[in-house]
């Protein structure tokens, strides 16, 4: 256990905690995007910056990488971190100038207008990788990663083709921050039109609603470590 | 580049997938390039999500997945080379070369790129062919430079000719 003190309250953590992660625990509301607790700190978005003070040193940090460590005094509000939140929000706007999430934010932060133009295509991607870490952490699938560095970087799959891994689990679309990510099932055929997946559906063997990718089913036989009751996949969750 | 040429640079780094980085850049070297068949292959062979081998091709400079020339050219078009004439360097090289920037001759003898710097720009304007750096280029002396690097006397004429 380490203490350390975050606007003026002092709290325990375990050792190696991420500062954003004991923050959140304690009610301190620290905006973020690119942070889940369930998958491996990233501090792509920049958002959660805060100003560290360790021994004699003050700095601006992401709290999402940083480790919680004995003595650490940590301000979430300081006029420099919120100066320097608002340029990394104007900076991230022209990435998506539709995403409602970043949209709120910047109300919330008196961010109104942003000084960055967008380019001629906007894909609405932040580049904040969650769906990448989802997809390989979580799922398992690997059927995503960045390509490319600086501006031309991006998120695809191998090759930019056809995301042969990706099981169709939604988990990418799910997470995505910006809503850049779609899915849609239609005549038993689920299509993500980022990864140029298109899958088939299984049936429910009572409604008869095509509900679950047939590969995701496969993936989940495969993995084996925490194997589905027999018979599990036979129904959809509204029929079970 | 077939399996076995691979399979020797796998056996090299001890088939450990932590030297995955260290296998793309000697199959680089050879091939000039990273094939699909070869990361995949690789991918496969190490167990390593193809994901991350795709990753590492397009974030490093020195890999590719687009075929570079044997003797690869670098222009140096950082400030203190521009000013002193890096872009008219950069046209002669296109103009004897008969490519632009980016692409490779037809014979894959050539590659052409631009750098940003090589840091040596008291060496300026700078070139570097193979990691052979060129200091004080000019245009005119650049036929004479493609012509030390072509392979044969056939193709050191055909060279500027066109």
């Amino acid at each position: 256990m380490v203490h350390l003190v975050i606007d003026g309250k002092g709290f325990q953590a375990e050792e190696g905690q991420n500062v954003l992660e004991v923050a959140l625990e304690n009610g301190i509301e620290i905006p973020h995007l690119c942070y889940h607790e369930q998958l491996s700190p990233y501090g792509g978005c920049r958002l959660c910056l805060v100003e560290i003070t360790r021994g004699a040193r003050t700095f601006l940090s992401t709290s999402c990488t940083y480790p919680c460590l004995e003595g650490l005094v940590v301000r979430t509000d300081t006029p420099d971190v919120l100066r320097a939140r608002r340029l990394v929000l104007e900076l991230l706007m022209p990435l998506a100038p539709e995403a409602p999430r970043l949209q709120a934010l910047a109300r919330q932060m008196g961010v109104t207008e942003t000084r960055f133009a967008s380019d001629e295509e906007v894909d609405d991607c932040i580049r904040c990788g969650l769906c990448i870490r989802a997809c390989a952490e979580l799922v398992g699938a690997e059927a995503i990663t960045f390509s490319g560095r600086g501006e031309r970087r991006k998120v695809e799959p191998p090759f930019g083709e056809e995301a042969l891994n990706c099981i169709g689990c939604g988990a990418c679309v799910f997470l995505c921050p910006t809503g850049c990510l779609h899915m849609e099932d239609q005549d038993g055929v689920r299509t993500l039109d980022k990864w140029k997946r298109t899958l088939s559906l299984k049936a429910c063997a009572s409604c008869g609603r095509r509900y679950l990718p047939f590969a995701q089913i496969e993936f989940a036989r495969q993995k084996g470590e925490d194997p589905p009751a027999e018979g599990w996949f036979e129904f959809c969750p509204d029929c079970r | 580049m077939g399996k076995q040429a691979i399979e020797r640079i796998v056996e090299k780094y001890g088939s450990d997938h932590a030297d995955v980085l260290e296998m793309l850049i000697d199959i680089q070297e050879k091939e000039h390039y990273l094939s699909r068949e070869t990361l995949q292959y690789l991918s496969e062979r190490l167990a390593v999500p193809l994901t991350r081998l795709y990753h590492m091709a397009t974030f490093y400079e020195a890999l590719s997945l687009k075929r570079r020339g044997r003797h690869q050219i670098h222009v140096c078009m950082g400030t203190a080379c521009h000013v002193r004439g890096a872009a008219r360097i950069l046209e002669q090289l296109e103009r004897c070369l008969s490519i632009k920037s980016g692409e490779v001759t037809p014979d894959l003898q050539f590659g052409l790129a631009t750098v940003n710097c090589v840091g040596t720009c008291a060496l300026g304007p700078v070139v570097s062919v193979d990691g052979e750096y060129h200091g004080h280029m000019s245009a005119s002396k650049v036929e004479r430079m493609l012509k030390r690097y072509s392979e044969t006397e056939a193709n050191g004429v055909a060279v500027c000719q066109k």
